[in-house]
C-alpha cells in the first residue's frame, strides 16, 4: 500500500541499451511499442495497482513570478538545460520490490527491431500520510 | 440515518446469504446493493426490522443476479413481499467473515480493501477515496481478492493474528478523507472483540483507543505534527483513555501477553502522565524489552532507544542506538533528537536535515525540517 512514480526522463541515467530515436523506428515498431504500454496499463488496472499514467509534450515554457501587479515572466525553452520528462505512471503496490519489478517490465517495452529498449526509469516513492502510531 | 449502525449489520446479513447457499463473491455484491438501497429508502421509510429488510433485499438482489428466470423471480418476490428476518447468524459467522477477508493468500492491500467492504460495508468508492486510487482500480482489487478466496471454505477456522494485522493497517495507514479510517478500524475491532474472547484482540482495541484519544492534540491548526511531548494533554480524550486502559487491564490480567497488549501498555503509560516530564520512562523501557522479546522487530529497538534516552539520559540512548542498522526508517531522526538532548547541536542539526530528506511522509518531513531550521537559526545568533 505504497504509491510509486515510475518516471521516464532523461537526466543522470546512462543511455538505454537499445537507444534508437523513435522517428527511426518502423511504423509497426511504433505501434508495437504503444500497444505494449497500453497493455501494461490495462494489466495493472486488472490487478488493482494502477493509479495514473500520463505522457507529456516534449517542450514547455518556464514561468516565474515577476512582482506585484505584473504578469508572470515566461522564457525558454532552454535547450542547454533540457531535462525532458517524457511521461510517468503512478502505481499503488504492496512493496518496493513489486514497484521495481513493474518498472523493469515497463523498461522492456519494445523499440527498434522489436527488441526491448532497456531504458532507465526512475522509481520514486510518494510521501504518504503520517502513521497514527509512532512510538 | 445512522450509517455506522447500518453498516454494522453488514457481516450478519452477508452471513445469512452465505448460509443460505450463496457463494461469497455474489452474496457480497448483493449485500452492497442492499446497503445502497437502504441509504436511499430508509430516510423516507424506516424499516421496522432493519436487518430483516437488508436480508430480504440482498437475497432478492442475489437471485436477480444469479437467476435469469423472470417468472420464478416474480413468484419469489410475491412470497418475499413482507420482509422476514433470516436465520439468526451466530457470532462464529461474523468471525469467519473476518478470517476470510484477512486470508493469508491475500496481499495486505487486498485484505484491507476486502475487509472494509465485506465486513465494514463501505462502498468501493469510499475505499478508493480513502486510499487515493481510482475507483476502477479499487473495484478490480476487490473483485480479484474475492476470486482469490473463492476456493476457501467459509467454515474454516482462521488465525486471528492475520485479522489483527489487517485492522492495525486500517488504523495506522491511510488518508483522512470522508471516511475516518481510524474510527472505522476501531469499530471493526470492537465488533471483532464482541465475537471472540482473545487478549490480543482486546490489546489491539486498547491500543487504538489510546492513540485515537490523542488525535485532536496530534496536529496544530495549520496541519503540522505536534510531538507527544509538546501536545496539550487537556485535549486528550479522557473517556477513550479510560476505556482503553480498562480493556487493557482486563487483557493483561489473562496473563497471555502479546505485542498489541505491550504496545497498548506503552500508550497507557503515556496517557497516564499528567505532563510529559512525569512520564514513567523506566516502566516504558521495560515494556519495550517485553515487546522486543515478543517481536524482535528493529523498529521496536529503535523506539526503545528513545525511551532509554529519556530514562537513563541521551548517552545511554545513543549507546542503545549504536547497535542498530542506520538504514531503518526514522533512525536518523532518533539520532538527531538524542544528539540534541546531549547538547551536540551541530550534529543534531545536520542529522535533522538528513532525516527530513529520508522522511516517508510530508508531515514528518516538514516537522524535521523545522527542527533543523530551529537549531541552525541558533548558530546564526
Amino acid at each position: 500500500m505504497a504509491k510509486y512514480l515510475l518516471l521516464k526522463h532523461y537526466r543522470g541515467a546512462p543511455a538505454a541499451v537499445n537507444d534508437v530515436p523513435m522517428d527511426q523506428w518502423t511504423p509497426e515498431e511504433i505501434s508495437a511499442h504503444i500497444q505494449y504500454m497500453q497493455d501494461f496499463a490495462a494489466r495493472l488496472e486488472k490487478t488493482g495497482e494502477f493509479v495514473d499514467g500520463q505522457a507529456l509534450a516534449p517542450e514547455g515554457r518556464w514561468v516565474r513570478y515577476d512582482g506585484e501587479g505584473r504578469p508572470p515572466v515566461t522564457d525558454g525553452p532552454f535547450a542547454e538545460t533540457k531535462d525532458l520528462i517524457a511521461g510517468w505512471m503512478v502505481i499503488d503496490v504492496d512493496s518496493y520490490e513489486r514497484a521495481v519489478d513493474l518498472a523493469g517490465e515497463l523498461s522492456a517495452a519494445p523499440g527498434a527491431g522489436g527488441k526491448p529498449i532497456h531504458e532507465w526509469l526512475e522509481v520514486r516513492p510518494f510521501l504518504s500520510a503520517p502513521p497514527t502510531i509512532t512510538e | 440515518m445512522d450509517e455506522a449502525l447500518l453498516r454494522s449489520l453488514t457481516p450478519s446479513v452477508l452471513s445469512v446469504l452465505v448460509r443460505r447457499g450463496a457463494d461469497f463473491a455474489a452474496a457480497e455484491d448483493a449485500v452492497q446493493d442492499a446497503l445502497v438501497e437502504a441509504v436511499r429508502v430508509w430516510p423516507e421509510r424506516p424499516p421496522r426490522d432493519p436487518k430483516g429488510w437488508l436480508v430480504t433485499v440482498a437475497w432478492r438482489r442475489f437471485l436477480d443476479a444469479t437467476r435469469a428466470d423472470a417468472a420464478r423471480r416474480r413468484r419469489e418476490e410475491a412470497v418475499d413481499k413482507e420482509p422476514t428476518p433470516g436465520p439468526a447468524p451466530t457470532a462464529d459467522d461474523t468471525l469467519r467473515l473476518y478470517f476470510l477477508c484477512a486470508h493469508p493468500s491475500l496481499t495486505p492491500s487486498s485484505a484491507v480493501a476486502l475487509t472494509l467492504r465485506a465486513v465494514g460495508g463501505l462502498s468501493t468508492r469510499q475505499i478508493a477515496e480513502a486510499y487515493l486510487v481510482p475507483e476502477a482500480t479499487m473495484a478490480q482489487r476487490i473483485s480479484r481478492a474475492k476470486r482469490t478466496v473463492s476456493g476457501v471454505r467459509f467454515d474454516q477456522p482462521g488465525d486471528v493474528a492475520t485479522v489483527l494485522r489487517v485492522l492495525y493497517l486500517v488504523f495506522n495507514e491511510g488518508y483522512s478523507g470522508d471516511v475516518d479510517l481510524a474510527a472505522e478500524a476501531i469499530r471493526l475491532t470492537r465488533q471483532l472483540a464482541a465475537v471472540i474472547d482473545h487478549p490480543e484482540v482486546a490489546g489491539l482495541l486498547a491500543l487504538m483507543l489510546l492513540h485515537h484519544a490523542r488525535r485532536a492534540a496530534r496536529t496544530a491548526p495549520d496541519g503540522s505534527l505536534v510531538p507527544l511531548a509538546e501536545q496539550d494533554r487537556a485535549r486528550w480524550d479522557t473517556e477513550a483513555i479510560a476505556e482503553g486502559v480498562g480493556i487493557l487491564q482486563g487483557a493483561l490480567a489473562r496473563d497471555r501477553l502479546g505485542e498489541f497488549q505491550a504496545q497498548a501498555a506503552i500508550a497507557a503509560l503515556h496517557a497516564d502522565a499528567p505532563t510529559a516530564g512525569e512520564t514513567d520512562w523506566v516502566q516504558i523501557v521495560e515494556w519495550y524489552d517485553e515487546l522486543a522479546r515478543l517481536t524482535d522487530s528493529p523498529v521496536v529497538r529503535l523506539n526503545r532507544a528513545v525511551a532509554v534516552g529519556e530514562a537513563d539520559g541521551p548517552r545511554a540512548g545513543l549507546a542503545a542506538l549504536a547497535g542498530l542498522d542506520d538504514s531503518l526508517p526514522r533512525h536518523c531522526a532518533v539520532a538527531a533528537y538524542l544528539h540534541e538532548r546531549d547538547g551536540d547541536l551541530g550534529t543534531a542539526a545536520r542529522l535533522y536535515a538528513e532525516a527530513a530528506r529520508k522522511a516517508a511522509n510530508l508531515a514528518e518531513r516538514d516537522h524535521l525540517t523545522r527542527q533543523a531550521a530551529r537549531l541552525n537559526a541558533r548558530f546564526r545568533h
